[in-house]
């Protein structure tokens, strides 16, 4: 019988592995952007599994707005991945050095 | 036993798509990887009696998402090898975090809720429970202000979007509406006398 523990150790697996997407793909932005994505498909994954193992129904609204902002997140990221590459002709994280950060 | 084989299939599959994502050469390999992740998760989903969130992760995410990720990947055409220095360099310290983080959620899940009393699924919804229904009397009741909040949220993300990405071509022919519409006759019309030739 599958219980809370298998779901939150397939949430957690799933979040562990977008941990280390970011940190092996440090040189793509994109690939950060979508290591986010699936950092916040786990988080989602949490907020569902227990709002059916505490019968609570707002566990899901709460999925639903992070669903949102999670839109609003990347289609802004992306937008400015777009003109960064149009000013820079790369979108190496190695060449964005300007700021001597 | 039903549950547990989808369970496994698809747990399997939903990691086996985040290797993928993280690992692929392409990035756009990676986009469909994690596309197959996010289809996946929504069968999962499915088994947690979240249906009407299943279905929005599909159609949002799969629909509208990633569609955006896969232009923008084939728009830039991101040099590959360039983008892959450095992958192994980092690889073991990211493994070394991967397997703190794996240790942790082990502990906490597996070793400290062993005695609470929810760890077993709570009984399947009847047949006619509507999960949307449910998700909505909700949404617009207790959450309605955070729901508005979103719609204005997801309004700043079109408007930023587009002021981000639109950019003014000098040079370009355009139509100028308004212009169009102003002009006058005495603008363009000049009547010209001429003098029409003798016959011989």
């Amino acid at each position: 019988m599958i219980g809370l523990s298998h779901y939150l150790t397939l949430s957690g697996l799933l979040f562990a592995l977008a941990v280390a997407g970011i940190f092996l793909n440090r040189k793509n932005v994109i690939l950060l952007l979508m290591c986010i994505e699936l950092m916040l498909l786990a988080v989602n994954f949490n907020f569902v599994i227990l709002a059916r193992f505490l019968g609570d129904t707002a566990g899901q609204v709460f999925v639903f707005f992070i669903l949102t902002v999670a839109a609003a997140e990347s289609a802004i990221g992306l937008a400015i991945l777009v003109v960064l590459f149009r000013s820079r002709r790369s979108i190496s994280v190695r060449e964005l050095d300007s700021m001597k950060g | 036993m039903i549950e547990s084989a989808i369970f496994y299939t698809f747990g399997a599959v939903l990691l086996g798509a985040g290797i993928g994502v993280i690992t692929a050469r392409n990035p756009v390999h990676s986009a469909m990887f994690l596309v197959l992740a996010f289809v996946t998760s929504a069968f999962i989903w499915m088994l947690l009696e979240a249906e009407f969130l299943a279905i929005v992760l599909v159609l949002v995410y799969v629909g509208a998402v990633m569609v955006l990720f896969l232009f923008v990947v084939m728009m830039l055409d991101v040099k590959i090898e360039q983008a892959r220095a450095g992958f192994t360099r980092y690889a073991p310290l990211g493994i070394a975090v991967v397997l703190f983080i794996v240790a942790m959620l082990g502990i906490v899940v597996w070793d400290r809720t062993q005695e609470m009393n929810f760890l077993q699924a709570p009984a399947r919804a009847a047949a006619d429970y509507s999960n949307t229904e449910a998700l909505g009397e909700l949404l617009y009741t207790q959450y309605v202000y955070p729901f508005e909040l979103a719609a204005v949220i997801l309004l700043v993300a079109i408007v930023a979007a587009i002021a981000l990405t639109m950019r003014r071509r000098p040079g370009l022919k355009v139509q100028d509406v308004g212009r169009q519409v102003v002009v006058r006759r005495e603008d363009r019309v000049r009547l010209v006398n001429i003098e029409s030739e003798k016959g011989e």
